[in-house]
């Protein structure tokens, strides 16, 4: 084999491409430190939640980025900020809260303390203690500041990026998905509630299963078993220019396009309810067609881990969170918006029964990776098949497609230079 | 007097509750609930702060039904099962003809490899009709410590 070699590991990129991916990508701690490098402190935008979650000055939030931890702002003037969650002087962690207000961020091991800009405003004893002690008079304070996400925004979505040469958000994400993410976010969130679901594989096996959706009538069966007939044979993948992000889509079949999405609704709602084989009590299938467009289900991903999901009325913003080679935390938030009336919020808190770790449709997700990377022992430089669909990184109207992990694989090899 | 009565009888209920579940018997998990009751788990952290998503949410018998059929039928999953420890049982009101009540739990998940580990621990907030012939939930909030959930959560808490 003379692929390109990657690190000093036995892997090899085969030369065919993405349409065969290496398995030693999944369980191999060099290839995991080269993605914190390159991916997570390198160019991509990695979501850090939504501006609504610190509404005040000084509001902050903790987060990471790949596993980097990393804070979020709310500054005096309003505006978002970012740093990494590390004080410059010792290496602690700075803030422990999920949530919180702070006027300074003040380590706890030595006192250092940093403004929202993660400028270090304070050194305790720097002058030591009755001229005895201290700093040395070279030392400046202002040589030892925090490090500082370059913080963008789209639809109360806030990202974060180390590099600060990463393109604009815009042009990261293309016109496509800038669109696609709008669609889901046309007015004031609101946070409905979180989870965090603990997977035991590599964070790229969930990334790309949330990419494949030739796994999806396959895998989860919930449709099919209860026969709720899916009137949405329409729909397709949109991938955006690289092949980085892409969306997932079905529709209703409208074809007068006349606002009929509400009664086609109900129409589902009742064969499933005369079908003996149907649900004692359908109603989790009935919803609103709230962005007037007959679009029941939207998967939209931006590389490297960003997850944003409507399922029929059911909103959620899934992060892709790596913790260590073998460990995942996929953390949902649940939102809605701020002038949902309560039958609508009601609709959402129902529909979330569809997905998370215990969704009906989407439990078998929190498995299936691990079954994957269970399997990982034997592959000593075997590859996966990546070639429905072809070898194109391209849109499609077929789901039955695997371009999008393709085009996640080009991507990452790109960015990780392997 | 009648306060001890209902702690004997909650605490006969969350036995018989967890007996069902531990032994793989979901079919008959339903019948512990009355028609309307709504039996959903969260976080305490969403709980706290008033969040209401549910990891699970039905609102009454007929969806705990297609809930069962669903696991039963429909999801995939490796075949595991749970052992129930509940303790603390506390009767914490007694309005509107229903018992307030309160315990804590533990739930270990023994996997088909025989590895066991610690699933979840969180605490039941419970409403319970005693009036009829057996005692019935009217209201079950699981209400789990940690917001995190290994893998997957398929059995019922």
């Amino acid at each position: 084999m003379n692929g390109t070699r990657i690190h000093k590991t036995s892997e090899h990129w085969p030369n065919e491409g993405v349409t065969q991916v290496p398995y030693g990508l999944y369980d191999n701690s060099e290839i995991y430190a080269r993605e914190r490098e390159r991916l997570f402190l390198g160019p991509t935008w990695n979501v850090l939640g939504f501006a609504c979650e610190v509404p005040n000055p000084g509001d902050y939030k903790t987060t990471t980025i790949g596993d980097i931890p990393v804070v979020l702002v709310r500054g005096k003037d309003g505006s978002l900020k970012g740093f990494e969650n590390r004080c410059s002087h010792r290496g602690s962690l700075l803030c422990l809260e999920r949530f919180g207000n702070a006027k300074a961020f003040t380590c706890v091991y030595h006192a250092w303390s940093y403004d929202e800009d993660g400028n270090l405003v304070g050194v305790a004893f720097q002058n030591g203690v009755g001229g005895e002690g201290g700093m040395p008079d070279d030392f400046r304070r202002e040589e030892h500041g925090l490090r500082r996400l370059k913080i963008a925004s789209l639809s109360g979505l806030v990202f974060g990026s180390f590099d600060f040469g990463v393109p604009d958000l815009d042009d990261y994400l293309g016109p496509d998905i800038v669109a696609r993410i709008r669609r889901v976010l046309p007015r004031p969130v609101k946070i409905l509630g979180y989870y965090t679901q603990t997977l035991r594989n590599n964070w790229k096996l969930y990334a790309e299963n949330v990419k494949d959706p030739y796994h999806a009538s396959i895998l989860h069966s919930f449709f099919t078993t209860f026969r709720v007939n899916r009137l949405s044979q329409q729909g397709g993948i949109i991938i955006d220019g690289d092949g980085a992000h892409h969306v997932s889509y079905s529709k209703l079949d409208r074809p007068n396009d006349s606002g009929h999405g509400d009664q086609e609704y109900e129409a589902e709602n009742l064969r499933a309810d005369k079908d003996d084989f149907g649900l004692k009590d359908p109603t989790i299938l009935g919803g609103q067609d709230e962005f007037d467009d007959g679009i029941t289900l939207q998967i939209l991903t931006v590389f490297p881990g960003l997850v944003l999901q409507q399922v029929r009325n059911s909103l959620v913003l899934r992060q892709i969170m790596p913790r260590g080679v073998d460990r995942t935390d996929l953390i949902w938030t649940n939102y809605g918006f701020e002038d949902d009336d309560p039958e609508l919020t009601d609709l959402r808190l129902l529909q979330a029964n569809f997905i998370g770790p215990a969704g009906f449709i989407s439990m078998e997700d929190g498995a299936v990776g691990e079954f994957v990377q269970r399997a990982l022992p034997g592959t000593n430089g075997e590859t996966s098949v990546v070639k429905m669909g072809g070898d194109a990184v391209a849109s499609s109207a077929s789901r039955v497609t695997e371009a999008s992990i393709r085009g996640f694989w080009k991507t990452y090899r790109g960015i990780m230079d392997i | 007097m009648a306060r001890l009565d209902h702690h004997g009888a909650v605490s006969n209920l969350l036995a018989e509750y967890a007996a069902c579940i531990d032994s793989d018997d979901l079919e008959a998990w339903p019948a512990f609930f009355t028609e309307q009751a709504h039996y959903r788990i969260t976080t305490e952290f969403n709980h706290a702060r008033g969040l209401p998503i549910g990891i699970i949410d039905a609102r009454n018998r007929n969806m705990m039904e297609d809930r069962v059929a669903s696991l039963r039928q429909a999801n995939i999953y490796e075949p595991q099962r749970y052992r129930h420890i509940i303790s603390a049982v506390r009767i914490t009101g007694n309005e509107d003809r229903l018992i307030q009540a309160e315990a804590a739990f533990m739930v270990v998940r023994i996997m088909i490899d025989g590895s066991q580990e610690l699933f979840v621990t969180g605490r039941y907030l419970d409403q319970i009709e005693l009036s009829g012939e057996t005692p019935l939930f009217a209201e079950k909030l699981v209400v789990l410590d940690s917001d995190k959930i290994d893998t997957l959560l398929a059995i019922p808490l």
